[in-house]
């Protein structure tokens, strides 16, 4: 089993003018082989540090993180990472650049042509296998990125905000995809999001982060994302248990908001 | 103190040479108006664009709605030939395009010589203005009666000749004879001259007479001579050669140590660039270096290379080296330090080595950036190289013209000046082509 084991993370820099800043405190999480957690908070409140540590591009100044017994000291194939948006390479067209993995892995093309041709056809992509990247609307580079991420098989699929430069009706679509896909490949994924309606709807497991220092406030276990696999997802969002949950969390992020306000103008 | 007296006093100089100019551009700009004019008129009657910029309401001020008018251009450029040729007498050009040229030809005046003893003689001088490159002898003059003899004359056309007017005269000066007036008008001697028509004639303070035939609006051929002079020069220079070596030669030079020199620069000035853009030790290293070296401008380095290299090829080629090798450095470090820090980490979750990241990631990602500096270096190049070669060479497309002006072949000049600008346009262009072809995706990020 590949859990993914993160234990009393802190995360404290110093800054050039002086003085240093408590990004993260005592984060503890334990994310099971197949979950799908959203991670939401002000901004400030460490969600994107907390992902840049677990996919090894930062060093927490305390705790540890395993993954399926491992210490992660690095990034590695086994956490692949999925980005707002500019993560793609432009010299490349869309099969190469979901090709990327195995091709840096040395696969030979008869090796992967098969599975990747699959994943292009699964994100919707099949027709557009030859085009360059920038020909590309942002929906269609986001699906790309998607798929150049699973075709590398990673234990663990970390999202940065990757829906959030894309407008309302492909967010949307996108949504669906990532829990068809979450659903279809049985994958853990970890997805930060500004938004609280993606964050409840995707998040099979959602937590709320609050800053200075950032840690955990508040923990969910939600139904939503597996109604989600199976009905519309406007659906899901239209129910009144969806509804009361939102209320509730943006209250919570509401007057995180006002207290950070508070706290700089008292300063 | 001093220093900024003498600056003033050039800075009036300088000023005083714009006020000068000025009714030219503010005629120039009239004119620009003026065909802008008549083309809205013109316009009107063409089939007008249907495209989306021209339902645009909003032009003045939108840059994307302003585009090169092809229109103007092509009237900009045949206004600058038609201009040329106006102002040298071109054969191209019908006669009544021409603004006036020199006096050439016969033309007479009289003059008005007062004797010792008080009496006055006309007498009528006969003046041939030849023009320039050919040869004639001063027409024959009948004496004519009294003490002053008629006298005839040949001019150079844009010279002046001086007349001894007493050679064949009763009187001479050396009698205390005098010239008092020209045309009839009175003159003095080292007075202001006398306007006869094609001449202008003025007494010297020695006494003798100096006509200057009037030279008109045209350009000597040795300031600007007319476009088919340059063509026949570019024809002539073409098949025969210049100074020993033919035309390809001295281009094929100037060419060779460009692009020797840029590509040296480049190999060793890209790696630098990379090195710097990737470890802090050889940025630390090589920053106050590059720096340092960047706003000296290469013709500055002429000297020094001349002293340690010599005037030949190797000596310029590392001048060209030294031009492309910092423009090239810093263009690489910057292709390197623009890339996102996201398409680093996706690379390394995607699994790759740090060597696969340098060949699939930052090189790539740093090939618009170094385009984009080897086009800014070609451009130094070349012009460094130009220069390089009116210092001294032995061939090349500077030599050529540096040696031309030597010898006041001004035709030579300008044709040299015209190839250099083609294949420096030329150059720009190839290499916007490449750019187009290898790195698509420049811009577009």
């Amino acid at each position: 089993m590949s859990d993914l084991d993160i234990q009393k993370l802190s995360m404290r820099f110093d800054l050039p003018g002086g003085g240093s800043v408590q990004a993260l405190k005592d984060v503890t999480l334990t994310l099971k082989e197949g979950e799908l957690l959203s991670v939401l908070g002000p901004s400030g409140c460490g969600k994107t540090t907390l992902l840049n540590i677990v996919a090894g591009f930062l060093a927490p100044t305390e705790g540890t993180i395993t993954l399926g017994g491992k210490k992660v000291t690095g990034p590695s194939a086994e956490r692949g990472m999925v980005f707002q948006q500019g993560a793609l390479f432009e010299w490349m067209d869309v099969r190469d650049n979901v090709s990327f993995g195995p091709r840096m892995r040395g696969q030979k093309p008869s090796q992967y042509r098969d599975e990747v041709n699959h994943l292009l056809d699964v994100v919707g992509l099949g027709d557009f296998k030859e085009k360059a990247i920038y020909e590309l609307s942002g929906g269609m580079q986001q699906r790309v990125a998607l798929a150049r991420c699973l075709a590398n098989h990673p234990d663990v699929i970390l999202m940065d905000e990757p829906l959030g430069a894309l407008d309302a009706l492909t967010r949307e679509k996108m949504q669906g995809l990532v829990l068809k896909l979450w659903k279809e490949t049985g994958k853990t994924i970890i997805l930060i999001t500004h938004s609280v309606e993606e964050a409840l709807l995707l998040g099979e497991r959602l937590l709320v982060m609050a800053p200075r220092p950032g840690r955990i406030h508040k923990e969910y276990r939600l139904p939503f994302a597996e109604t989600g696999v199976t009905q519309d997802l406007r659906q899901v969002k239209k129910t009144a248990e969806f509804g009361a949950v939102r209320e509730e969390i943006l209250g919570m992020i509401w007057d995180m908001e006002e207290e950070i306000m508070g706290r700089q103008e008292g300063a | 103190m001093e220093l900024i007296t003498s600056l003033a006093g050039e800075l009036r100089t300088v000023l005083g040479t714009v006020l000068s100019a000025a009714p030219f551009i503010i005629g120039y700009v009239l004119l620009i108006l003026g065909t802008l004019a008549v083309w809205k008129v013109i316009r009107q009657f063409l089939q007008p664009r249907r495209d989306y910029s021209a339902l645009k309401t909003v032009t003045f001020g939108d840059e994307s709605a302003v585009t090169s008018n092809t229109v103007a251009s092509v009237i900009s450029i045949a206004l600058i030939f038609v201009l040329w040729g106006a102002f040298t007498g071109s054969k191209l050009l019908p006669g009544f395009l021409h603004v006036p040229g020199a006096f050439t030809g016969e033309g007479s005046f009289t003059y008005t010589a007062q004797g010792p003893d008080g009496s006055t003689d006309e007498a009528t001088v006969m003046v041939r203005v030849f023009p320039a490159g050919s040869e004639a002898d001063a027409p024959e003059a009948a004496l004519g009666e009294g003490f002053a003899k008629d006298d005839g004359l040949a001019v150079q056309a844009y010279r002046s000749e001086l007349l001894r007017f007493d050679d064949n005269d009763e009187f001479t000066r050396d009698d205390g004879a005098s010239v008092v007036a020209i045309d009839g008008r009175p003159v003095e001697a080292g007075g202001p001259g006398v306007d006869v028509g094609f001449a202008t004639v003025n007494v010297t303070g020695r006494g003798t007479l100096n006509i200057t035939p009037d030279t008109g609006w045209q350009m000597e051929p040795i300031w600007l001579p007319a476009p088919e002079a340059v063509w026949s020069q570019l024809v002539k220079i073409s098949s025969d050669g210049f100074r020993n070596s033919t035309l390809a030669e001295h281009l094929g030079y100037s060419l060779f140590r460009v692009i020797v020199g840029f590509l040296l620069g480049a190999i060793v000035g890209i790696p630098l660039g990379y090195a710097m853009g990737l470890s802090d030790w050889f940025r630390g290293w090589f920053d106050p270096i590059v720096e340092f070296m960047r706003p000296v401008p290469p013709l500055a380095l002429i000297p020094l290379v001349i002293l340690w290299a010599g005037i030949g090829e190797v000596g310029k080629i590392i001048l060209l080296f030294l031009a492309a090798l910092w423009i090239m450095a810093i263009a690489a470090r910057s292709g390197v330090s623009g890339v996102r820090i996201s398409k680093v980490h996706a690379a390394y979750s995607l699994g790759a080595s740090k060597w696969q990241i340098m060949r699939h990631v930052i090189i790539p990602n740093s090939l618009p950036d170094i385009f984009t500096g080897a086009r800014v270096a070609m451009g130094v190049c070349w012009g460094t190289v130009v220069a390089a070669e009116l210092v001294a060479a032995e061939k090349g497309a500077g030599m050529m013209i540096m040696v031309a002006s030597k010898f006041q072949s001004t035709d030579i000049v300008i044709m040299g000046i015209i190839l250099i600008g083609v294949v420096g346009f030329s150059i720009d262009m190839l290499m916007r082509w490449a750019e187009r072809i290898l790195v698509p995706w420049k811009g577009r990020g």
